[in-house]
């Protein structure tokens, strides 16, 4: 003990306390101070990056759920007007055969109504020939047999006799 | 006597030694150390040094316990190495430093190089009247009338007295250096900053262990709260104790943290710190301890302001110089196996032992020299801590209404 009481040097402990205060203060006022505030700010800074890009991940989800369900309402819709355009269609198709069978019903009346009245007017056209043609052939006829006058006489007893029948 | 008292300390310094390596207790226990003290007295008796003054090659067992005790004193002059030339003489090679005395004629100023290497006391500097000798790095002025100076048994001047010594000795050199490497190596750190958040370079080796002494060292023994006001000065002590430690270990041979008064200036700082910024709790539970009789509470006290005022910054400043003190006479009691067991080994058998166990024991210095730079720290910051600890905040309730034990508690328990 004694030893060490006799080593203790009173004037480097006074040298060493001004030495280490003013470390001290050169230290704290040029580095600590200045890097304390920097790491703080870093680690603050840090945190805010990881929040920001949390949210930010957050947002993108939330996004993309939008979009799905956007594509997904699109689908939808789309769906939907094709059904409908199909079944638009389809009842044009059924309406316009409807409609043409009715047409062609109607067409085919007319044309059988048509033939019918022709053949009404050929019949009577042919008719009306034949009656003539009938006509000019037993006048002919009747011409030639009548040409001699026992013939005219004979028919004429024909004709008589006939009449009394009736 | 002189020697044996001399191995009592040194077996002292490793046992205190030890002791940190295993995270300290405060109270010395030296029966269960008895083992140790018995394998450093054994070993003690190979560096066995006497006060002999030869200025020749250091070989024989006197000079190496001369030398060693010799370096782990302050010195008035840097020394870097010694030769001897071809015509026999002894060469010291260094330079000297300024001297600064208070002296009874008031200031002297002078070179160290005035002694010309005296260390016994026959080379008689005279200034102003006053005349200084020195023995064993000591300056002592004379006293009026005396012409020699008289040395007693113990080697004490017995016609000097010492005088206030503000020389720049070679321990204030190390001091100077290391602030300034301090001063550049931080402010440069600092500087980094402003430009860039990631600092480049020696800047991010830096970086780490400022994190380190603040997330390790302050906040968690200062509490969340207060420890920005206080990081400062732990970076401070934790850095300056931790390179003056390691340049300890190169061969300058600094020995700035294992001198007394280094170490003592420390922990007086660190005593103010936390005397000053003691709270109302702090001097209540001190001065009168709340929750144990009356009658209790005077001696509680006297034990309290005992602990604060002498055992902690005594605890402080004595590990911190018994480790770095112990590990400089080791290193250099091995280094010196060379020269002792070369009778008994052989030269080649005794370097290589010397070689083998002071290769492993610096290293073990290496990280003495962080551990202790650390327990000085984190000691400090527990200081700090008891004396600015809230005892009575807010407290979590659970369901049933009982206390939940915080963080906050747990450390006020616990100091």
């Amino acid at each position: 003990m004694e030893t060490l009481i006799n080593d203790f040097s009173p004037g480097l402990f006074i040298v060493q306390t001004i030495l280490l205060l003013g470390l001290i203060f050169l230290l704290v006022k040029f580095a600590w101070k200045p890097i304390m505030n920097s790491l703080d700010e870093r680690e603050t800074g840090i945190q805010d990056a990881l929040a920001a890009a949390e949210k930010a991940r957050a947002d993108m989800q939330n996004l993309q759920a939008d979009n799905e369900k956007m594509i997904q309402e699109a689908r939808a819709e789309r769906e939907a007007m094709l059904k409908e355009a199909r079944e638009i269609k389809d009842k044009m198709i059924a309406d316009s055969k409807e409609q043409a069978k009715i047409e062609g019903d109607k067409m085919i009346q007319q044309a059988q109504a048509t033939i019918e009245s022709e053949k009404m007017a050929a019949v009577a056209e042919i008719k009306g020939q034949v009656a003539e043609l009938s006509v000019s052939i037993a006048e002919k006829l009747i011409k030639e047999q009548l040409a001699g006058k026992d013939k005219q006489m004979k028919l004429v007893d024909t004709l008589l006799g006939d009449i009394k029948l009736s | 006597m002189y020697y044996v008292k001399n191995d009592y300390f040194c077996a002292k310094f490793l046992k205190l030694k030890i002791f940190d390596i295993e995270i300290m207790r405060e109270v010395l226990n030296s029966a269960k150390n008895g083992m140790l003290l018995v394998f450093l007295c054994l070993s003690a008796q190979v560096f066995a040094w006497s006060d002999t003054q030869d200025e020749g090659a250091v070989s024989t067992e006197e000079e190496i316990k001369e030398y060693i005790d010799h370096h782990v004193k302050d010195a008035h002059d840097f020394h870097l190495f010694s030769y001897t030339n071809d015509a026999g003489e002894r060469v010291h090679v260094g330079f000297p430093l300024p001297v600064i005395l208070w002296s009874s004629e008031g200031l002297v100023t002078f070179m160290s190089s005035a002694f010309h290497h005296d260390d016994a006391g026959e080379v008689i500097v005279e200034r102003k009247g006053a005349r200084f000798v020195k023995v064993h790095s000591k300056i002592y002025e004379l006293e009026a009338g005396a012409t020699q100076v008289d040395l007693d048994a113990k080697d004490h001047p017995t016609n000097a007295h010492k005088v206030l010594d503000f020389s720049i000795t070679k321990s204030v050199v190390g001091i100077l250096l290391v602030g300034l490497f301090m001063l550049w190596a931080f402010s440069s750190l600092a500087r980094q900053y402003k430009n860039k958040s990631v600092p480049t370079g020696f800047g991010r080796v830096l970086e780490p262990l400022v994190l380190y002494v603040r997330d390790e060292i302050a906040k968690p023994n200062i509490g969340e709260k207060k420890y920005r006001q206080f990081t400062g000065y732990l970076l401070t002590v934790f850095f300056f104790i931790w390179i003056l430690n390691l340049l300890g270990l190169t061969p300058f041979g600094f020995n700035v943290t294992g001198q007394l008064a280094v170490t003592a200036a420390l922990a007086v700082v660190t005593l103010v710190i936390y005397t000053v910024s003691g709270n109302k709790d702090y001097w209540m539970h001190m001065l009168w301890m709340p929750g144990v009789p009356v009658l209790i509470r005077p001696v509680l006290a006297v034990i309290e302001l005992a602990g604060a005022f002498l055992i902690k910054p005594f605890s402080l400043l004595v590990r911190l110089f018994a480790n770095i003190s112990a590990g400089h006479i080791v290193v250099m009691s091995l280094i010196a196996i060379m020269f002792t067991l070369q009778d008994s080994l052989g030269a080649v058998g005794a370097t290589g032992l010397s070689l083998v166990l002071s290769f492993f024991i610096t290293l073990i210095e290496v990280l003495v020299a962080f551990l202790q730079a650390y327990i000085f720290t984190m000691l400090s910051a527990l200081f700090i801590g008891m004396a600015v600890a809230e005892h009575d905040h807010e407290h979590h309730h659970d369901t049933e209404g009982h206390k939940v034990p915080d963080a906050e508690d747990v450390r006020g328990d616990f100091i």
